[in-house]
């Protein structure tokens, strides 16, 4: 088993940060072993989340940063985004997929992160919204990996 | 890569040619603009044509909504034409292929309209 390989970023609230993440996320899911159509669910993931830092947390505020962090932890592939906004209830964001929210044009952002990414959590910090995103990689094994993790 | 936006008239629909990556920020702003000034000037039956539409984020499938219920408000049509099969998966995940009426043929496509 290798060693977790973690690495952070501090980032402005910008645009910028958001395509950059994009990036980087496709990069680090590359490195881990995730296959192509995998890999573009990830990234999009990413995205999202950082769209939800940089926009709807911090409001492009150039004081506040948001902090970006990859880990690779055996299979499993760990993004967290913690922004410096005032926090929100991610169970009251309505559901895009209801017939009265179709037409909406906004909300799909956590529906998409929930979509591509196996876990999603949402944890409000003193300042801020942290989100935990965890991809596992499928492996023939992963199953008895799990199995024998759990005992 | 940034969104590219041009028109042309084929039997009284225009055609909005697309292509790069509708997200969040000019991506958006350019296909907004274009469909704002369309109706502006009366062009109501409206077809983008997505072939060249590498990438959609959530802000991008806002503004694909947005631009649907605004033709829609005004009276008008817009569909939707060649989705490339990554948009194709995120219409069908976000339930938006049933609403959005989309097209695989412009000719086909240009038919369709309400004369």
């Amino acid at each position: 088993m290798t060693a977790p390989q973690r690495v952070s970023y501090r980032l402005q609230s910008t645009l910028e940060s958001v395509n950059q993440a994009e990036g980087k996320a496709e990069q680090m899911a590359a490195q881990a072993g995730f296959p192509e159509e995998v890999r573009g669910g990830i990234s999009m993931a990413v995205r999202e989340g950082m769209i939800n830092a940089v926009l709807h947390g911090n409001h492009y505020d150039p004081h506040k940063s948001v902090n970006l962090t990859f880990e690779q932890n055996g299979p499993a592939l760990v993004v967290t985004i913690t922004d410096e906004g005032q926090g929100f209830e991610p169970e009251e964001v309505p559901d895009p997929l209801a017939p009265e929210n179709l037409l909406k044009d906004s909300g799909r952002g956590i529906f998409l992160m929930r979509t591509f990414m196996d876990e999603v959590r949402f944890r409000k910090m003193n300042s801020g919204t942290e989100i935990t995103m965890i991809k596992r990689l499928q492996t023939e094994g992963s199953d008895l990996d799990r199995q024998e993790a759990s005992k | 890569m940034t969104m590219k936006a041009s028109t042309r008239q084929v039997d009284g629909v225009t055609i909005v040619d697309l292509s790069g990556r509708i997200t969040l920020g000019e991506g958006s702003v350019v296909l907004r603009d274009t469909v704002k000034d369309l109706l502006s000037k009366g062009q109501k039956k409206i077809l983008l044509n997505l072939g060249d539409v590498s990438y959609i984020d959530s802000s991008g499938i806002g503004e694909l909504v947005s631009a649907f219920t605004s033709v829609r408000n005004q009276g008008g049509e817009l569909k939707l034409l060649h989705l490339t099969k990554k948009v194709h998966d995120l219409l069908q995940i976000t339930k938006l292929y049933t609403v959005f009426d989309v097209k695989d043929d412009e000719a086909a496509a240009i038919g369709a309209y309400n004369k």
